[in-house]
Formats: structure tokens, C-alpha cells, sequence
């Protein structure tokens, strides 16, 4: 059998050549950054990182001691984002996943109010936040406030993820537990629930990564005291907020900012990952479905 | 020859009910159903006899699947479907408010083309619609999945992986399991749609002969495209066809008498295979 030769123009290989050498310069740069700010993170904090570093209190306005009540405010203002947030994010997800036609009128303004909502810059959040819970409803600068302005921000990547997650569940799973005469609600928890899952928890890291980043809404509404929080309306310093005070209003801040911005970005990183192995077990239980 | 005469004498015949004599368990009056206005099933009339495969036959798109979605009230679940006319089953007015429709769906157990096996383990396949209709004892819910695996021939091919998923099984498999999910909730209907038709030839020929095992406990109600599958398996069919878009039952007997006899014309030509 004759061997089949295409013949290729030089001109068409060098475009090829060109081509994919131009990608990988791109794919290079976007890596490039990421691994410049890691090295600089890890250059400028490393030395100042230590057990005693996550333990201790800060002193001095944070020139010495550690970030010990910055991350128990953290956590407690995540935890109260997270409580308040995901019960009505999931509630709405249901309902526009599961009871209402997609086409519908209601679903489309509810989407259409989750969108508007997620482009909101964090510093408008922030003033409503102050506004609303803040001073209309009391709660002063406190851990509960950030933790409910943080909440509102979570609602519309928690609501959207869950229901891409329900959606993506194949309709035959309803149908067949209809036929089999199980009712809706049944079908949910037994069914639908498990099968979305992975993009629940997977939205559910994401909104806890951009809920620990945040910085602009809790300025407002947390406020910015660095000692140990007594109780829930008491004042806390969120991690994100304590890098930029830091680095913009300490003079000699910048080493224990380094080592603070290290902490946060590996949490972050640690809790993206979290995110991705979660995707990738959607999509191949998808494949396997 | 004449030896031997009184041992062949069957003796005198009893007087009696004749064993089949066809009892309509679902009766279907006038039944027109609307998706979006538009007009996809005509007006059908059709009585479906107790303990008998009858099967739907007829090209895509002539409603027989939505005809059966009617009868298990699947129709609720599609918006903007509108389904008029009356559907007794055993005698019972299915689309009256007062029928529920959760126990129907048990009383009519459905199995689709594609087999839907649930993500979850062999065992829990079936017991949880069981847990589902308040069958909860442990003991009860073996019983029922062994008799129903038994029943569908998997128990030998399964027993001792009940808790693998039920993903990992094959097509046919797969098919057979839902088959057993829905007789595992003891139903007295099956409807069928094209159980075989995603299934390999092998595969195929499985589920066909389970579904021959299943006549006279169940009636059986099957939408089949594949003719010769019909005329070996049904004792009743009924020829649908589509004329402006909108499905009609064009005719409805024995499955002897459609497939060799027809009397209208649509039907032969279709049976022949020189329509459709």
C-alpha cells in the first residue's frame, strides 16, 4: 500500500509553529504572575512566619506579635456569612431549579437580580451594610455585621452554583422517581441532593475563598480593632483587612503584612484546591451518568 | 389401533368461564392531550385488557409515548400540557382530584427507554422507593429485593454485590434493574417505552423473554418500534398514526388480526413495512 503524503506549505507549518508558541507565551505569562506574587509572599513572610506568629495577639498595632484574634474574627465572620447565606441561597436554588420553568418570568428576574447583585462592587455592600445593619438595625461595628454584608455578597455565587449544580442532575432521575411514585421532596433529598453535591460544595468553597478576601465591605461594617472579639457584636478585624492596614497605615508593617498575606493565600490556595478536586469528581460522575 | 383406544380418551368436557375472557382494566374514553395548544394526541378510545402485553405501534412522533404518560399522570410534570377525556383504571376515574397520584404511580409501574438506574448502590435502587411508600422493615425490604431480582433474573448475576453501584452494571442489566424497581412496589400495571431499544441484540432478547415471563401477572402495556418484537410478544395492538400532527389511533385487535389481517389500509401498509 502506497503511503499517503499531504503535502504541508512550509508557510502553513511556520503559521502552526507560531501560533502555538504564541500560546504557550501566554499560558507562561499568566503563570509567570501567579508565581512572582507566590515567591514575593514567600520571600517577604517567610522569615517572620512562625507557630508563635498564628498563636499571639498582635501588639504594637501589629508591628509585633501574631494574628491570633485577626483569624479568630476572620473565621467568626465567615462562619455568620456562611450560617445566614447558604440556607437562602440553596432555598432559592431549589426553587428555581427544581418548581419553576426556566423561561419563566419570576425565574428570569430572580437570575436577573443574582447577576446584578454579583457585579456590586464590595465597597457599595460595604455602605449598605453599615447602613442596614449597622445603624438601622444596631448592630454597630460588629462581627454580625460584616458577617451579613459578607452573607448578602455569598448569595448570588452560592445561588447560582447550586442550581447549575441541580440543573445538571438529568431529568430522567425526576421522571423515573415520579413514576416510581416517590414525591418531589423525596426525589430531592434522595436524588437530586446527593447527585449535586460536588457543585454545591464546590460553589460553597468558592464563596468561602472570596468571603476571606474580602477587605472593602468589612471596612464599614466589622470594623477594624485587632483585639480578641468578647462576643458577636463586638468590633473584629477581618485577615484581609489587617494586610491592608498594615501595609497602608503602620510604618514598619510591611514584614508582618508579608507573613499575614502569606497565611491568607494559602488558605486560599488550599481551599481552591479543595474546590477544583470537587469539580473534577462533578465531571466524571457526570461522564459515569 | 384399537388396542390401546381407552388410555388415549381425554374424558368429557367440563362446562365453565372460558379462562380469557378479556377484561378491560384500563379504559380510556375520548382522551385528547395539548402540548402548548397544539394538539398531539386525537381523541383516543382504547380499552387495555387485564393480565395482556398490548402493544403501541406506529411511527415517531404519533403520540404513543405521550399516551402512555397519561396513564401513570406523568403528564402532570410537563408544563403547559393539557390532557382532556377520561382514563378508568380498574373502574377508577384516574384524572378525578381525588386520586392520588403517588399511589396510581404504584399501582402503574413505568419503564422507559433509556434504563435510569439511580446513582447509588443495586440495594438501594430498590428499597428506596420501598422506604419511599412505608415499607421500612428490614426483613420485608430483603424479601421483596430478592423475589423481584428472582423475578427478573438478575439475583444470580448480583447476589453478592448488592452494595456496588448500580452504574457498574451493563445496559441490559441496568434495564432489568428498573424493571425490578418498579415490580418491587407491586404494581398491577407496567407501562413500558421501549425497553429494548437502547439495549444490544443480546441484551435485547433478555429483557423480551422477561417481559413474555411477566404476562398474565401484569398487564403490560409496551411502545415498541421494532414490529417483529411486537407481533412475538403482544396479544393486543394498536396502530397509531399521525395525521396533521396530531397522534390517532387508527386501529386496535388482536395482535394476530393487526399484523395478519389488518382491516384498515394505514395499518397494513405500515405492518408490511411500506409505510412509516
Amino acid at each position: 500500500m502506497p503511503e499517503i503524503i499531504i503535502p504541508v506549505s512550509v508557510r502553513q507549518k511556520i503559521r502552526d509553529f507560531s501560533l502555538q508558541g504564541l500560546m504557550y507565551l501566554a499560558v507562561l505569562l499568566v503563570s509567570a504572575v501567579f508565581v512572582w506574587l507566590l515567591a514575593d509572599l514567600v520571600q517577604g513572610g517567610m522569615a517572620h512566619l512562625s507557630w508563635t506568629f498564628l498563636t499571639e495577639s498582635p501588639r504594637d498595632a501589629g508591628r509585633s506579635g501574631g494574628i491570633a484574634s485577626i483569624l479568630v474574627s476572620t473565621l467568626l465572620i465567615l462562619l455568620i456569612a456562611l450560617i445566614a447565606a447558604i440556607p437562602l441561597a440553596w432555598a432559592t436554588a431549589v426553587l428555581l431549579a427544581e418548581f419553576v420553568p426556566i423561561d419563566s418570568r419570576f425565574g428570569r428576574i430572580v437570575r436577573f437580580s443574582l447577576y446584578v447583585l454579583a457585579g456590586v462592587p464590595s465597597i457599595v455592600f460595604g455602605l449598605f451594610g453599615n447602613a442596614f445593619f449597622s445603624i438601622y438595625l444596631g448592630f454597630g461595628f460588629s462581627i454580625l455585621s460584616g458577617g451579613l454584608t459578607l452573607a448578602c455578597m455569598l448569595l448570588p455565587i452560592l445561588t447560582s452554583t447550586a442550581e447549575a449544580g441541580m440543573r445538571a442532575v438529568p431529568d430522567a432521575y425526576r421522571l423515573s422517581a415520579a413514576a416510581l411514585g416517590m414525591t418531589r421532596t423525596a426525589a430531592l433529598i434522595h436524588l437530586i441532593f446527593p447527585a449535586a453535591a460536588p457543585a454545591l460544595a464546590a460553589g460553597l468553597l468558592i464563596g468561602i475563598g472570596r468571603a476571606l478576601a474580602e477587605t472593602a465591605a468589612l471596612l464599614f461594617t466589622s470594623g477594624y480593632v485587632d483585639r480578641m472579639p468578647d462576643s458577636l457584636l463586638d468590633s473584629g478585624r477581618a485577615l484581609a483587612l489587617h494586610i491592608f492596614d498594615l501595609s497602608m497605615n503602620v510604618p514598619g508593617g510591611d514584614m508582618p503584612a508579608y507573613a499575614a498575606a502569606l497565611v491568607l493565600v494559602s488558605l486560599l490556595l488550599g481551599i481552591n484546591s479543595l474546590a477544583m478536586m470537587f469539580a473534577h469528581g462533578l465531571q466524571r460522575r457526570r461522564i459515569l451518568t | 389401533m384399537n388396542g390401546n383406544h381407552d388410555a388415549f380418551t381425554l374424558g368429557p368436557l367440563e362446562t365453565g368461564p372460558a379462562c380469557c375472557v378479556p377484561h378491560p382494566l384500563i379504559q380510556v374514553r375520548n382522551l385528547s392531550l395539548q402540548y402548548d395548544g397544539k394538539t398531539a394526541l386525537d381523541t383516543i378510545t382504547l380499552d387495555i385488557y387485564q393480565g395482556c402485553i398490548t402493544a403501541l405501534i406506529g411511527p415517531s412522533g404519533c403520540g404513543k409515548t405521550s399516551f402512555l404518560s397519561t396513564i401513570n399522570r406523568l403528564t402532570d410534570l410537563i408544563p403547559r400540557c393539557n390532557v382532556t377525556g377520561q382514563i378508568l383504571v380498574g373502574g377508577q376515574d384516574i384524572r378525578h382530584p381525588n386520586c392520588d397520584v403517588q399511589t396510581l404511580r404504584r399501582r402503574i409501574g413505568m419503564v422507559f427507554q433509556k434504563p435510569v438506574p439511580f446513582p447509588l448502590s443495586i440495594r438501594r435502587n430498590l428499597s428506596l422507593p420501598l422506604n419511599e411508600h412505608g415499607v421500612t422493615r428490614k426483613n420485608e425490604v430483603a424479601a421483596i429485593i430478592e423475589q423481584v431480582l428472582r423475578d427478573v433474573g438478575l439475583w444470580n448475576e448480583v447476589h453478592d454485590r448488592l452494595d456496588a453501584s448500580a452504574l457498574s452494571l451493563s445496559g441490559g442489566q441496568q434495564q432489568r434493574l428498573c424493571i425490578a424497581r418498579a415490580l418491587a412496589l407491586n404494581p398491577e400495571i407496567l407501562l413500558m417505552d421501549e425497553p429494548c431499544s437502547a439495549l444490544d441484540p443480546m441484551a435485547s432478547g433478555v429483557v423480551e423473554d422477561l417481559i413474555c415471563r411477566l404476562q398474565g401477572r401484569y398487564t403490560i402495556v409496551i411502545v415498541t418500534h421494532n414490529l417483529a418484537q411486537a407481533r412475538r410478544i403482544a396479544n393486543y395492538a394498536a396502530f397509531f398514526w399521525v395525521r396533521e400532527r396530531a397522534g390517532q389511533l387508527v386501529e386496535f385487535g388482536r395482535s394476530q388480526q393487526i399484523f395478519e389481517s389488518p382491516r384498515h389500509e394505514l395499518t397494513a401498509a405500515y405492518v408490511n413495512g411500506s409505510r412509516g
